[in-house]
């Protein structure tokens, strides 16, 4: 009986934690978002060079390789999180701009950023409430990554648009497929830093954005 | 796009490379494998994407 009641006390105290991960995630998820939202209007206010965008979001990720590790276990986390994501929106706003003076612009913008919401609300709800494990995914999503960098540079270079197309697909599908994971991760327990969690959900949610910004610029500027 | 950024990109893009290996790896190896049926749940979901995506397209067009 005390076995029981200890295995019982145990489950309790795993599914508060999960929870608890689950909950801190998607708040501090929410506050990044519109952090960064309010960053990229401000860059769209200033009018920055689209080259503020490379540099944004290179300096950005360097903080996640290099920062975030080492900060994100303390409440000094919680600041990097937000240097990060501000420093990517802000980078953000210059490519909207650009997109918001094609024509069908602000179309485009429009459907990126609504689509992009629909994509992750369903994958995330999908995820949650089926509760499946979808951890053997993890060798797929980082073998496509390593695929899709290898693209990602030759194409720096060789600047094909059909090679643009398909790495911006092939990111759609990659970042749709790590949102599964993710997701799968935390309410299993594989993940119990909220921070980490919100910086890979970040950058799924940006990742499908700017890729469907690419898809829809191409496919609508056609005419 | 400018030379210098083209390289830092590249250079960047190295780097992505360099430290995501080690973790591709790691869950090729040791990740877990999928049971019966995991696949096909995993695939639904994104194909509703594929589908989705199309859709955003066809109202551009």
């Amino acid at each position: 009986m005390n076995t029981l009641d200890r295995a019982i006390g145990r489950s309790t105290e795993t599914t508060f934690a999960t929870n608890k991960v689950i909950k801190n995630t998607y708040l501090l998820l929410s506050a990044t978002l519109v952090f960064s939202g309010m960053m990229a209007l401000l860059s769209l206010y200033l009018a920055v060079p689209v080259w503020t965008y490379t540099v944004s979001v290179i300096v950005a990720m360097l903080m996640g390789i290099f920062v975030l590790p080492r900060t994100a276990d303390s409440s000094a986390g919680l600041g990097v999180i937000f240097a990060i994501t501000g420093l990517m929106g802000f980078g953000l706003g210059a490519v909207i701009s650009m997109y918001l003076n094609m024509p069908n612009g602000p179309q485009t913008v429009g459907l990126a950023l609504g689509g992009t919401g629909v994509i992750f609300l369903g994958l995330s709800g999908y995820a949650l409430s089926s509760r499946r494990d979808f951890s053997f995914m993890g060798g797929f999503i980082f073998a496509g990554m390593l695929v899709m960098m290898v693209a990602v540079l030759a194409n720096i270079f060789l600047q094909i648009p059909a090679l643009q197309l398909a790495i911006a697909s092939g990111f759609i599908l990659l970042m749709s497929g790590f949102i599964l994971f993710q997701t799968s991760q935390m309410v299993h327990g594989g993940e119990t830093n909220y921070i980490h969690a919100t910086y890979g959900l970040y950058l799924s949610i940006f990742n499908i954005f700017i890729s469907l910004l690419q898809i829809l610029g191409i496919f609508g500027g056609d005419d | 796009m400018n030379i210098w950024l083209q390289i830092a990109s590249a250079a960047f893009v190295g780097l992505l490379l360099f430290f995501l290996y080690p973790a591709a790896k790691h869950w090729m190896q040791n990740g877990p494998k999928a049971k019966k049926g995991d696949w096909q749940a995993a695939a639904i979901p994104l194909l509703l994407v594929v589908g989705f995506v199309i859709l955003l397209i066809a109202m551009v067009r």
